[in-house]
């Protein structure tokens, strides 16, 4: 059949190319002009300004800070999204669908809404809270392994959702081989099922830190307001609009966004360069 | 063969995941439950009943709408011209959607505060007009928009790449007008995708905190979201009405997502039924 059928106006026709202008149009409007923007502020009194202001300590630390959180979250992410993809597709056992359905959980709920959750339960007032600060002596709210926390319950789904789908359509037949062939079940994971996941798991979780970095609702719920202590780009970037230095708020967030969008640039080239060699 | 014979490390793997996810995810949300209700029901009812917080919840179902609406003919416009149409620039486009999805709230709180503010380029022509964005409703609706902007995109892009094409040509070789082939062909191959799409976006819509905090200000009763009402009685150390009204947001987001994929689900069931029957061609 002539398949121009469909095309019987001709292709260029305005509506076409008000529609195309118009969505352009629409996103360079929202993306791309508040992007141009955060930019030359941050510069606007030129580099050495820009690189002053994120050398300060207190906007030093705060970036430091939502690096070694993010990178600790991610490698803690991966792993354990690699359990829980891997036990989701290939066993069976009750309540299965239920913990399916929990993995979901954190992508519906509020970010700020996670925060509170976490200061409920392991906050100084409750009794796990202060059972841990004070027979433990560790410290969960108002301290990084809070924000560690909090970064991990947002960016679960991450992982175990990239890598599920890749875990069921694989391949059988090699692992039946590598079983007939005396394999034990460990060996056949590493030799056979791993290397497939290895770049899938990355991508998530590149995906996971580039999310993390940015994160603000929870973290300043968890972590508080501590300069020096548990204040995050974020939340400084926060703290810096409140108290009106244009300068250092525009420098730290032209950081963040420069982190995100290399991490999420390497992310789509692995899940692209994963594509094209499958 | 069976190789998903569970032996004890598989035994050992399901524990293990079972007691983190309780830990990361179970145990704060029933933590959240028993902290809203632990005077009992009233007081919780009674501080998600109160004046102060109707309102804070009316403005955010206000932006939410709004900004779903838009989303569902913009976005879905969007993903259409991704898959249908070729043009010069399409890579570009294509990666610059998902820019909102790296950016911290905050940051696009604050852009959206440089772009409108007192101290921007644009600020003159909207002070003569008396027309306020920023620390004002229109701000917050730009904000929530920006972050929501991939969602739709995102799900419907697979959507309408899967949509049967033979379907469509049959319409047009009988004689159908685009209009009619698409209400009667595409959009019912749409539905599902749309509902969903335009929950994620109302799910994210509601949770929005960071953006609409920075471009809003949190006014009491005027730029007070309910995001942003359950962090002032944070701050403010009044924490059953925080508690409750965040049980109730994190309640209702999870409730329509939850909803949403229930139905997604049940119609790609009965197109995989329609196509084993062969009425898929």
């Amino acid at each position: 059949m002539n398949l121009a059928i469909l095309r019987r106006k001709g292709k260029h026709q305005p509506g076409v190319w008000f529609l195309r202008g118009s969505s352009i149009l629409f996103l360079a409007l929202i993306v791309i002009i508040p992007l141009v923007v955060i930019f030359q502020d941050g510069f606007r009194e030129g580099f050495s300004s820009f690189e002053y202001q994120i050398s300060l300590p207190i906007a030093k630390h705060a970036i430091l800070l939502t690096l070694w959180t993010s990178a600790l979250m991610t490698i803690i992410n991966a792993l354990m999204g690699l359990v829980t993809a891997y036990v989701l597709v290939r066993y069976e056992f009750p309540g299965k669908r239920l913990l399916n359905a929990i993995v979901d959980l954190p992508l519906a709920i509020p970010t700020l809404v996670t925060g509170i959750m976490l200061v409920i339960l392991y906050g100084p007032q409750q009794s796990l809270g202060s059972f841990m600060i004070e027979k433990l002596n560790f410290r969960i709210v108002f301290a990084p392994p809070g924000i560690i926390l909090a970064l991990l319950f947002i960016t679960f789904p991450f992982v175990v959702r990239t890598i599920q789908p890749i875990l069921e359509e694989l391949d059988r037949s090699q692992e039946l081989a590598a079983a007939t062939l005396g394999a034990s079940p460990w060996r056949i994971f590493q030799k056979v099922v791993l290397p497939a996941l290895i770049l899938p798991t990355l991508g998530g979780s590149l995906l996971s830190f580039s999310r993390a970095v940015g994160e603000f609702g929870a973290v300043v719920i968890v972590a508080g307001n501590i300069p020096l202590r548990t204040q995050t780009a974020a939340v400084y970037v926060f703290s810096q609009v409140e108290s009106e230095n244009r300068l250092g708020a525009s420098a730290v967030s032209i950081v963040l966004i420069l982190i995100s969008f290399t991490v999420l640039l390497i992310a789509n080239t692995i899940h692209k360069y994963w594509g094209a060699h499958r | 063969m069976n190789l998903d014979k569970k032996g004890l490390g598989g035994w050992f793997l399901i524990v293990v995941m079972v007691i983190y996810l309780g830990i990361l995810i179970v145990g704060p949300i029933i933590a959240l439950m028993t902290g809203a209700f632990q005077n009992g029901l009233m007081p919780a009812v009674r501080s998600i009943s109160s004046a102060v917080f109707s309102q804070a919840l009316a403005l955010t179902m206000q932006i939410a709408i709004l900004v779903v609406i838009i989303q569902l003919l913009v976005g879905t416009m969007i993903a259409w011209m991704l898959i249908r149409h070729e043009f010069p620039g399409k890579g570009i486009l294509n990666g610059l959607i998902d820019v909102p999805f790296a950016i911290s709230p905050v940051v696009v709180g604050y852009m959206l505060l440089l772009l409108f503010g007192r101290n921007s380029l644009i600020y003159p022509v909207l002070d003569r007009f008396n027309y306020r964005i920023v620390f004002a409703t229109p701000g917050m609706f730009l904000a929530t928009l920006f972050v929501c902007f991939p969602f739709m995109i995102r799900e419907m892009v697979p959507v309408i790449q899967n949509l049967d094409r033979g379907q469509e040509y049959a319409a047009a070789t009988l004689g159908a007008s685009r209009w009619t082939s698409f209400w009667r062909i595409i959009f019912p191959q749409l539905k599902s995708g749309l509902i969903y799409g335009m929950t994620l976006t109302l799910a994210r819509a509601i949770g929005e905190f960071g953006a609409v905090l920075v471009v809003g200000g949190g006014v009491q009763g005027r730029t007070e979201t309910a995001t942003l009402f359950i962090f002032r009685s944070m701050e403010e150390r009044r924490y059953i009405e925080a508690y409750s009204a965040a049980l109730l947001l994190g309640a209702f987001s999870v409730l329509i997502v939850f909803v949403a994929d229930w139905l997604k689900r049940s119609h790609e069931k009965k197109r995989l039924v329609l196509s084993v029957d062969g009425g898929k061609p």
